[in-house]
């Protein structure tokens, strides 16, 4: 219980800090944007849409993948100031409590940009949902939780070294590939309605347990990396 | 030490060099193909010495991350030989792949394509690349634990991979070693000479990599020593 008490004061700490600035979900809302009005233009989804079917789901996962990166920074950044990451070394606190309030909170955020942008992307894109629109209603939650546990444990990883910004994306997208093979199949099985989404959403379920665990285990050695 | 170094890289370069006279005039031609299957004799070897290195990565990495509280110098050993193997790991899928476009362009009339063991393959090349790239960029002594860390990660995330990928497609020919299709008997000690050829020269690799990295490490270590000193 008292654990989930500290996962929780982070939490709120983190939610706290976000709604004084707002910089994470205005920047990732707006990149976001900008990524779905880019590929728009590079093809046209109301002239075809069958392709825009075919391909809308990748769009909409590369969008938040990237989008998500740029948060998963800012959120280890405010960390750094005044030297709170060697107070978090210090506390008596369990590190993995730390990881995991943050986690949540930036999956909350990431979780606030796709119910923004679920329905833009239906409007710019002119999509007409072939398939069952409740799969959604797990494929969204697995698959932002899969971005954003490993992110912000790479995040974390590469706190200290030179070319964060470079670094994060480096680590995070080889090894996040087959929750995004599994997100964007899924997703797309539920536009196009040719396939059944059931077999990746077990994948992306499997893929969020082990590393989920992988993560709360290392994430002591991590934070106090030196 | 040093001698035997010297043996194994001879032994190794002998048998790159009779590898390649078996698998070039000795080997039969094939039925359907003609001579181009010749690149398998390399492929396969390259892939199957590929496929044993990033475990021993991933055993070097799980020991360093045990050892580097309680033995100094075991860890810094356990570090040089994770370094050693990534990298000879992204020389031998980046072979593997490189020796797969070339016989994939004559037989499947196409460079690549993204079936399933060659996204795998891919993927594996990417995940060492990266593994390598943050070794570059992290500095001071957690460089080798966030190295260590990833490398359990790429560990644990390259089964994943393959079955993901299996699931999503499938145009690679199937095993030739077991299963159907298998392969003929006069073509087994062209296959076993090149089998052995790369998997020693692999190690060859290996171990001039960690002799390096070993005395990089020693020199910084003295380095550090003398400023104490002074």
């Amino acid at each position: 219980m008292i654990y989930l008490r500290i996962v929780w004061l982070h939490l709120r700490k983190d939610l706290q800090l976000e709604w004084r600035s707002r910089e994470a979900v205005a920047g990732m809302l707006f990149f976001t944007l900008l990524i779905a009005v880019a590929f728009a233009m590079a093809f046209d989804p109301t002239g075809y849409p069958a392709m825009a079917r075919q391909m809308s789901g990748g769009l909409l996962w590369v969008g938040l993948l990237f989008a998500a990166t740029t948060s998963l920074n800012i959120s280890w950044e405010r960390e750094r100031r005044n030297q709170v990451m060697d107070a978090h070394r210090m506390s008596a606190a369990p590190p993995s409590a730390l990881f995991l309030g943050k986690a949540v909170a930036n999956f909350l955020f990431v979780a606030f940009i796709e119910a923004v942008l679920a329905p833009v992307f239906i409007i710019f894109y002119n999509l007409h949902p072939l398939g069952e629109l409740k799969w959604l209603w797990l494929i969204l939650p697995l698959g932002t939780w899969a971005i954003v546990a490993n992110g912000t444990f790479f995040a974390a990883l590469g706190l200290r070294s030179r070319n964060r910004a470079l670094m994060l994306p480096a680590i995070l997208f080889p090894i996040s590939i087959p929750a995004l093979l599994g997100v964007t199949q899924a997703t797309t099985a539920v536009i196009t309605g040719d396939f059944e989404p059931g077999m990746w959403v077990r994948l992306i379920f499997g893929f969020d347990v082990i590393f989920t665990t992988a993560c709360i285990l290392l994430f002591e050695t991590v934070l106090h990396a030196e | 030490m040093k001698r035997l170094f010297w043996m194994l890289c001879g032994l190794s370069v002998a048998l790159l060099a009779w590898g390649f006279y078996e698998a070039v005039f000795v080997a039969p031609v094939e039925a359907t193909m003609g001579s181009i299957y010749r690149i398998f004799y390399w492929h396969v070897p390259i892939n199957i010495s590929a496929e044993i290195f990033p475990y021993v990565n991933m055993i070097a990495s799980i020991g360093y991350l045990w050892a580097r509280r309680k033995n100094h110098s075991l860890a810094l050993k356990l570090d040089a030989l994770a370094i050693a193997t990534a990298e000879i790991t992204v020389l031998y899928v980046g072979l593997g792949l490189a020796t797969g476009i070339l016989w994939g362009r004559p037989v499947w009339g196409i460079w690549w394509a993204w079936d399933a063991r060659l996204t795998s393959a891919l993927m594996l090349f990417l995940l060492y690349v990266s593994y390598l790239l943050v070794r570059s960029f992290s500095s001071g002594g957690q460089g080798p634990v966030i190295a260590a860390v990833l490398s359990v990660f790429a560990g644990i995330d390259v089964p994943i991979v393959f079955m993901s990928i299996r699931w999503w497609r499938t145009q690679h020919p199937a095993p030739v070693l077991t299963g159907e299709g298998s392969l003929d008997p006069s073509m087994w000690p062209a296959f076993l000479w090149n089998m052995a050829a790369w998997f020693f020269w692999g190690c060859t690799l290996i171990w001039a990599r960690y002799a390096i990295v070993r005395r990089e490490q020693q020199i910084a270590e003295r380095e550090a020593m003398e400023a104490l000193e002074a």
